[in-house]
């Protein structure tokens, strides 16, 4: 069978939590078994609704309220276990990476992370992913009887939900955290960058921080999130947690639109899993360019309340 | 305090990526291989802690002889001395086997890793390291502070982060934030004469099973040219993302 991590963010699932549900039932229907998803902790939407992914059963653990590690993946590794998985689905959010070098180990199961598509074959198991910070494409073969697979989040496409309802069974739980979980600080009404399925992003171009409204205001009518280069982060103008590229977050967004960054390697290391890229740029010799689908010279004072306005009129 | 930093040797961000014949695995030729960028982050924090502190920062990479030069880079750049399991990696638990199998009877009180290697991106190890040795696990850390035998940390959790503390040892994911980029060491001369002399050891392997292997790599496909949209027809570019790309 197939064990999938159904993450939940303030007692909601994310949609993250539905693409690893999605890819676990496929994976499960291929091999002709069943795909079971476990909730940690207080669920506002029932949890069998995860049967509109393909979910055929939902275990949902109580007592356990704040995600940690080692707890995490001692709960996971005994039902893996008693259940027999052949694969544990996890997604690749901030939470999902922490659990799974845990989890494959306290499971003694093998972990390919990056997962990019379905596998190949299951016997052995042959799954696609991306390395060298997406300069590469690796065909990965697991020898271990289970292996733990890690999802790039917004890699594989979510499919229309249907209305089917999962089996489920409530079980009290007592764990083990090795560590304690104190306070956290999440900016509200933000969409988290890795998950986001649209993201503008810009860079010194915009020359002071008290201009960043003309990307806020971009961002708000594509309902995406926004991020910020390197430099902008070292210098002040942004907070650390918006800086994407290769020591920042990386993400894969559908669409990722670029203003004022010239595009240095390591910013497109941390971007290129983008499915569509649009550069702005006053300079037409930017290397981001090479690196684009579509671009525009052009300064960004002027493109961009222009650029609201025409999606806004799009959108409405 | 005695520190562990496990450190990647990875091809520099700027590399061109190349696979061998029949795409069997990197192609080292033209390469320039360099800490891994996670690393030197974890290998600075674990700098200061000694200079606060007092203590002895080892670093350590499984790999052949090749792996050498970026050891002794870590040492010009103040680690105390390195190791080396000798071998080939091609998995990461074989990877946090061999890791742990070194580090259970050395009496580490902290463990640093970067929360990824940029070469194959797998991000396990830390964690995998950590349950193997049975210690608490803090991934993409951005703040680290060690206040008697307990240390006081910051994760970064999607769209924020999140304090927590642990009892020492523990093993750490880490990132940016652990020190700033500014903060960052280039060796210096003096490092550079010193870490020629200190202790580089070769440790054999302890047979720890490569769980996975690569079957073959490959590049993805070029990006075809991009479009150009003049700036005064904004209309155009939201109608291609539309029809086009359909992303909106």
């Amino acid at each position: 069978m197939v064990l999938i991590f159904a993450e939940t963010w303030n007692g909601a699932f994310k949609k993250s939590t539905f693409e690893a549900v999605q890819y676990g039932a496929a994976c499960a229907d291929a091999q002709g078994s069943t795909a079971v998803a476990v909730v940690f902790g207080p669920c506002t939407p029932p949890v069998e609704s995860l049967g509109a992914y393909g979910a055929s059963k939902v275990i949902h653990l109580h007592g356990s309220d704040r995600f940690e590690p080692s707890a995490f993946a001692q709960a996971l590794a005994d039902l893996a276990k008693e259940l027999q998985a052949s694969q544990i689905i996890v997604s690749g959010t901030a939470n999902g990476k922490s659990l799974a070098g845990v989890l494959a180990a306290t499971s003694g199961a093998a972990a390919v992370s990056n997962v990019t598509a379905l596998p190949r074959s299951y016997s052995p198991l042959t799954v696609e992913r991306s390395a060298f910070s997406s300069k590469g494409i690796e065909q990965c073969t697991s020898t271990a009887s289970c292996t733990v697979l890690v999802l790039i989040p917004n890699a594989l496409g979510l499919k229309p939900s249907s209305d089917a309802r999962a089996a489920f069974e409530d079980r009290n739980i007592s764990l083990a955290p090795k560590s304690h979980v104190g306070e956290a600080h999440v900016a509200s009404g933000k969409i988290p960058l890795p998950e986001a399925e649209r993201v503008v992003s810009a860079g010194r171009g915009m020359k002071a921080p008290e201009n960043w409204n003309l990307v806020e205001e971009l961002a708000a009518v594509l309902n995406a999130g926004t991020a910020c280069s390197k430099p902008v982060s070292d210098i002040g103008w942004r907070p650390h947690s918006e800086h994407v590229g290769q020591t920042g977050i990386q993400i894969n967004p559908q669409l990722y639109i670029a203003i004022g960054i010239s595009g240095a390697i390591q910013h497109l290391a941390g971007v290129s899993g983008s499915k569509t890229i649009v550069v702005i740029n006053n300079d037409p010799e930017a290397p981001f360019f090479k690196a684009a689908d579509y671009g525009i010279v052009g300064d960004a004072f002027d493109v961009l309340p222009r650029l609201t306005a025409a999606l806004k009129a799009h959108l409405s | 305090m005695k520190i562990l930093v496990c450190i990647s040797h990875v091809p520099d961000t700027t590399a061109k990526i190349n696979f061998t014949a029949g795409g069997a695995a990197l192609d080292p030729n033209g390469v320039q291989f360099v800490i891994n960028p996670y690393d030197e982050f974890g290998l600075t924090k674990a700098l200061h802690l000694k200079e606060k502190h007092g203590g002895q920062v080892t670093v350590i990479t499984f790999g052949d002889a090749t792996v050498e030069a970026t050891l002794r880079k870590a040492l010009a750049i103040g680690a105390d001395d390195a190791v080396r399991l000798d071998g080939v990696p091609t998995d990461p638990m074989q990877v946090a086997g061999e890791l742990a199998a070194y580090a259970k009877d050395q009496g580490f009180d902290l463990i640093i890793c970067g929360q990824e290697s940029i070469d194959y991106n797998g991000g396990i190890v830390p964690g995998a390291l950590a349950a193997l040795m049975n210690l608490p696990f803090v991934n993409a850390c951005i703040g680290l502070e060690v206040d008697g035998s307990n240390a006081q940390l910051l994760r970064e959790i999607d769209g924020g982060k999140e304090q927590i503390s642990a009892a020492l040892p523990i093993v750490i994911g880490g990132k940016k934030g652990l020190v700033e980029e500014s903060e960052l060491r280039i060796p210096n001369m003096r490092g550079i004469m010193t870490a020629r002399t200190k202790p580089l050891a070769v440790t054999p392997l302890s047979g720890s099973a490569a769980l996975t292997a690569a079957s073959g790599f490959t590049k993805p496909a070029a990006k075809a040219a991009v479009q150009l949209i003049d700036s005064s027809n904004l209309d155009e570019l939201v109608r291609r993302l539309h029809e086009e790309a359909k992303v909106i």
